[in-house]
This record gives structure tokens, sequence and C-alpha cells, in this order.
């Protein structure tokens, strides 16, 4: 064997493991990330009950024809908190959380570069958690006004519940909440960097995690302005957003998909990263065109900001203006198709072992791509006036997110819930999940295509009893529930592994990234020692000496 | 280490984008209003641009006092952090008194649109400054107790850079609202 490269010592004392120091007191004032990273998960957990018995509630009320589950208004804001809670509770803080957990073990530091901070970012979430939720307890309820608030609805004479007022105060809280964590991923990964682990070998989730941040910092802010002038609007009769006093109702609309277009990238690019850490994993090859993956994530994420009026083509902008939104936005299926086709090809030709994380992976790829391509589709102005408020556009945000997001989320927590807990998600429950997964999503959204292009409306409260209509509805109905039972399948195999799950060991997968080399769970300062970074990946250099990925890599 | 101000730097890039936003709004709607009060007929541009003299030279007497810190000139840091206080607090007096006239003549955030922009951006800016000179408050404090030994300091320097970014926003704002309307 050559000697070059060093072998790590086996610790000869166990480390100090997390479990050592429960207690209550231990997680509420820790400022450790790896605590951090496990309560963003069991918040966005929560919230994701939460938000899916909302969306139960919606399917239940649209499973038949002039149904009365529920009144207007709580229908109303059933769809409401479903958005907002489902985005800014679910899945940012589901993606900033496990960035948290894994950014620093991922480039081989002790912590995030400022733990308080990181503190701080969690609490806010929890805080304008509890001022969106408070809202139901108002007079007259929560907001009802949709996620992305159209003014004048919005605004004073035709909301005067307090529930926008809320609203708008706690996703107030979540924007500082990530704008802190934007910058505190940014200074972590610029500055935090283990020797040897230059930007060109930063694992592909580390990458996305720092594009991801770059849009935070330089976008959250454009809500956050927007979201001040709304509450001055409410509070104290500023006039910005309503057209009867001056104001502009369309201002904002732009200003709010200014920071929403840039939002479904914040929502995607994190499990991009989890996908390109997953795949050349079960596939045992190295990720395909590595620079692609990254260089193309920086396109998307400068492309993202300026396209944000394909939201906006109802509003008749001019044919100057729907003509440049079109072609910008098609842009983006350039490089969002570069890494489709550096997944595929890291999987051509391996020795792929279909475990969960790997199912999820694959079917992540094929979701996707069907929510991908309406994408496309509705980025041409002409067809987005056809079907522009219509489920087919819920149709295709759910392919993007559920289908796009939320599989990588699954993936992700097959993946690493060995390294965080220290023992095995059960297999079969996994692919039990799986499949409950596959057919009730399919389910639930492919009908809502044609219910779409036959013309029924998005955020309808119920529909008259057209031809199809109820049957097509009551298809997306059933899917849904089973929907509902595949996460109750999810959440039964997390309590059981937590308790009875296979002891993990390190490296279970045999991956090859620093997470691995450090104990499961990781000890409180995450590394005793850190293996030599000589590559892109560390572990397979250590189990290799004779073939690393970088013969030529300089000694450290 | 460099990690204090990176962070600063990046927090100010994100309050810029912020303000970018309020100076879109204010631009929206420069135009827009057909009768009522406007920067023109309502503002006093050489009153407040006396008081805008106070805050650029804030910026000057801070940037002195992180000179006296690398010359561990530790009286005259006191002394220059003290004077960029009551520089800021005279800016912070000049724009109270031109709110409280203009709400004594009626003209407030929900008379018309100009009401609406003017007071949320120099108000928003306004808050910038308060944070700012608590911040400063604090330095002075602690340089009082003779925390910083120089000649360096990422405290010193971080509301620095705080410090120069609230003085750049108010040159923007006084181009965009003053300027504008008088030029």
């Amino acid at each position: 064997m050559s000697s070059r490269i060093p072998i790590v010592p086996e610790n000869i004392k166990p480390l100090p493991l997390l479990k050592e120091n429960e207690g209550m007191l231990s997680w509420v004032a820790s400022v450790d990330h790896k605590q951090i990273g496990i309560m963003y998960l069991l918040a966005s957990m929560v919230f994701f009950v939460i938000g899916g018995i909302e969306a139960l509630v919606i399917r239940i009320q649209l499973a038949q024809p002039e149904f009365g589950f529920i009144s207007p208004e709580v229908y109303n804001q059933m769809f409401t908190m479903h958005g907002t809670t489902m985005i800014f509770f679910v899945v940012m803080p589901f993606l900033i959380g496990v960035g948290v957990y894994l950014v620093p073990l991922m480039i081989g530091a002790r912590d995030m570069a400022f733990p308080r901070l990181n503190a701080l970012s969690f609490w806010l979430v929890i805080f304008g958690g509890i001022l969106l939720y408070y809202s139901f307890f108002t007079q007259s309820g929560a907001s009802e006004v949709g996620w992305f608030a159209y003014a004048p609805l919005s605004e004073k004479p035709f909301s005067l519940n307090k529930g926008p007022t809320y609203w708008v105060l706690g996703l107030l809280a979540v924007g500082i909440s990530s704008v802190a964590s934007g910058l505190n991923n940014i200074v972590t990964i610029l500055t935090m960097r283990i020797k040897g682990m230059t930007i060109r070998r930063l694992p592909l989730f580390v990458w996305m995690i720092l594009v991801t941040s770059f849009l935070l910092v330089f976008v959250i802010p454009v809500i956050a302005s927007a979201f001040s002038m709304m509450l001055l609007d409410r509070l104290l009769g500023a006039t910005f957003f309503t057209p009867a006093h001056g104001g502009s109702a369309i201002l904002w609309q732009h200003f709010f998909w200014g920071f929403g277009h840039p939002e479904v990238y914040i929502l995607i690019l994190p499990a991009f990263g989890i996908i390109s850490e997953v795949i050349p994993v079960f596939s045992r090859k190295p990720i395909f065109g590595y620079e692609f993956v990254a260089g193309s994530t920086v396109a998307i994420g400068l492309l993202s900001v300026g396209v944000w009026a394909h939201h906006m083509f109802a509003v008749g902008l001019g044919n100057v203006a729907n003509l440049y939104f079109s072609l910008a936005s098609m842009l983006i299926a350039i490089p969002t198709g570069v890494k489709v086709l550096n997944w595929v090809a890291t999987m051509w030709g391996g020795k792929i072992y279909f475990a969960t994380p790997m199912l999820f992976a694959v079917a992540f790829i094929i979701e996707f791509v069907m929510g991908g391509l309406t994408g496309v589709a509705i980025a041409s102005a002409p067809i987005d006036w056809v079907v522009t408020d219509s489920y087919f556009i819920v149709a295709h945000f759910h392919y993007v997110l559920y289908g796009g997001s939320l599989f990588a989320i699954f993936a992700g927590v097959y993946y690493w819930f060995p390294k965080f807990t220290g023992r095995m998600m059960s297999e079969t429950l996994g692919k039990w999940h799986f499949w409950l997964t596959i057919v009730g999503f399919n389910m639930t959204f492919f009908i809502q295509h044609f219910l779409g292009v036959m013309g029924m409306p998005r955020r309808t409260y119920t529909y008259q009893d057209f031809p199809y209509w109820g049957s097509m509805n009551l298809v997306s109905t059933i899917g849904a529930l089973i929907l509902a039972l595949s996460i109750l399948v999810f959440i039964w195999n997390i309590f059981v592994s937590l308790r009875s799950g296979k002891e993990a060991g390190n490296n279970p997968w045999h991956a090859w990234t620093l997470e691995w080399a450090t104990s499961s769970p990781p000890a409180v300062h995450n590394f005793d020692l850190v293996p030599p970074v000589r590559g892109r990946r560390p572990l397979w250099d250590l189990e290799h000496p004779d073939t690393p990925d970088e013969p030529n890599a300089k000694v450290v | 280490m460099a990690n204090n101000k990176m962070l600063v730097g990046f927090f100010v890039a994100s309050e810029s984008i912020f303000f970018v936003m309020l100076i879109l709004a204010y631009v929206n709607f420069h135009n827009s209003v057909t009768d009522g009060p406007t920067a023109f007929n309502s503002l006093d541009p050489v009153r407040t641009g006396i008081f805008s003299l106070f805050l650029l030279a804030s910026s000057f007497s801070m940037w002195l006092a992180g000179r006296s810190l690398a010359t561990k000139n530790h009286l005259m840091l006191k002394i220059w952090i003290l004077v960029t206080i009551v520089l800021g607090a005279i800016f912070i007096y000049g724009q109270a008194s031109e709110w409280f006239g203009l709400i004594d003549q009626n003209i407030t955030i929900s008379r018309n649109v100009f009401g609406t922009t003017f007071f949320t951006l120099t108000g928003f800016h306004g808050f910038h400054v308060i944070v700012g000179l608590i911040m400063l408050s604090i330095l002075l404090g602690l340089a009082l107790f003779g925390d910083f030994k120089g000649p360096k300091s990422d405290g010193v320097e971080c509301v620095s850079i705080y410090w120069h970014f609230v003085d750049g926003v108010w040159i923007v704002v006084y181009s965009v609202i003053y300027l504008w309307a008088f030029l």
C-alpha cells in the first residue's frame, strides 16, 4: 500500500455524543449547528403535517360538485395558509436546516461561522410561524387573500380582518431569518473550509447552498421591502398599493414576483444539491460533469432574477415585455436540462443500488422533468393566457415543488438519517412510503392538468356538475388521501427507526464526502481528525490510495 | 477574523437592495401626484441639505476614529466616536423637526402617494441612523472601559462599515427626493 496518504488513526476513546447532554434546555439554548439543524427539520415536519391537513381539507371540499364541507371563508383561509406554510415553513426551513447541519461537516469545519446568529435564524422561524398561526384565533380568522396577497384585495377596504397583518408580520420574521442564515452560510462556506477543500472541490450540495444563500441575501430584501410597504398600508393608511388613493396594484405584483420567482429557485436549488449527492453514491460513480452542475446552478441563480413578469402575462404588460419574459424564462430550461443530463449520465453504466434514497432521487428526475416541461409550455405567453389561474398551473407547480423539492427532501432524509441519528431507516417501510407517494402524488396532480385545460379555475370554492369534473376531482381527492397515508408511513418509519433501527456505523452507504468520516451522530466538535482533502471525494482517496481522483494533487 | 467584516459587507449589500426597492417605489410615483403636497411644494432642500452635511461630516469623524485606533491613540478614539454620535444626533434632530413641520401642515403618510413614499423612505433611513447611533453608543461605552487596544478592532470596523453605508444611502435618498425635485 502506498504510504503517501496517511490513514486517520482509530479513536481510542469513543467520541462524546449529543445524547449525553440531552434535556430540553440543552436544545433550546443550543448554538450547535447539528442541534439547530435537527430542530429545523423537526419544525418543518410539524408544519408539514399542519399544511398537509389544510391540503386535505381543500381536497375534501372539492371531492364533489357543489359540496359544502366548509364555508367559503374557511376554504380561502385553507388555501392561503396551505401555500404559505408549505413554502415558508416547510420547504425553506427543511432545506436551510439540512444545510445548517451538513455544510460545516462537508467542509470539515467545527460549526457555522456565527453559531448564535444561526440560533437566532431558527427561533425567528418559530416566532414567525406562531405569528402566522395566531391569526386563526383573531376575529374572522386567518388571511384569505392567497399566498401572493394581491393588492388591492389584501389592502384595508377589502380585507378588514387582522389575518393579512399577522400573515405579513410572520413572513417578515421568516424573511429576516432567511437573510441571516444566508449571510451565515456564505461566510461559513467562503472562510471556514478545511485545507485542501478548494472551491472546485466543494461537494455539490455545498455549492447549491452557496448559490441559494446568495439568492436569499439579495432577493429576500425585495419582499421585506414590499411587506413593509403593505404593513404601512394596512396599519398607517399609506397608499402604496391602493389604486383608489393614487397607489398602484401592479407595483405589488412586480415587487412580489421580483422576489417570488427567485424564491422558487431557493426552494429547488438545495434539492438539486441533495440529488447531486445521492445519485453518485448509489450509482458508485463520481458525478458526471461536476463543473457543469455547479456552473449551471450559478446560471440559474443569475437568470432567476430577470424573469419575474412571466407570472404576470395576464396583466397585459405589452408585447415587448411578454416576448422578453417568455424567452428569458425558456432560457432557464437550458441550465436545468444540463443538470438532468448530468444526473442521468452519472447513472449511465453505474452499479445502481436502489435503496430508498435512490428511489426517491430517480423519481425526482422523472417528476421534476414533468413539471419542467409544463413550465416551458406556460413560459409562452399565449399558452399562459389560456391556462393561467387554472388547475393546470396548480398541477405544474406541485410537480416541481412536491415532485421536485419534496421528493429530494425525502431522498435526503433517508440518505442522511443514519448520520443524524446513528440508525438506519427501515427499507421495507421506506419502499411502502415511496410507492404510496408515487401513486398518491401522480393520482392527485396528473389529472389536474386536464381539469385545468378543461377550464377549472384554481382557488375555486366549488364547481358546477360539468361532465367528468366531479369524477376527476374525486380521483384527485382519493390521490390526496393516499398521499396522506404515505406521510403517515414516513412518520411511522422515523419513529420506529429511531427506536429500533439497525445500527448505522459511520458510513453505511460507502459515501465519499466528509460528513461520513465522523461518527454517527457526529461528536459535538464534529471531527477529531479530518481526513486530508486532495480531491472531490476525500473518503474515496482515503480508501483507494493507489487510485485517487486527482493523482497529481499536492500533498498539504 | 475577517469573518465579521465579510458578514457586515454582505449584510450591507442586502440592505442596499431593501433601500433600492423603497427608492423604486418613490421613483415610480414621482410624477403621479396631481394635487396635494409634492416634494417640490412642501420640502426645503437647503435646510435639509445643511443637516445632511452633519451626517456627511459624521462619516469623516468615524474614519478619523478608526485612524486613531490604528495609531493607538485611545483618547482621540473616544473623542471621535463621541463627535460621530453628536453629528448623527443633529441629523436625526433635523429630520424629526422636518417631519413635525410637515405633519403640522397635515402632510402625513396617508395624505397621498408623495406622503406615503416620502415618509417611508426617509423613515426607514432615519431608523437605520438611530440603530447606528445605538451601536456607536455601545462602542463608546466599550471604549471608555478600555476595550479597544488597537491597532485593529472588528467591532469598530464593522460599525464603521455600517455607518458609511447609512451615510451613502442618504446621499442617494437626498438626491432622489430633494435634488430631483428642485434641479
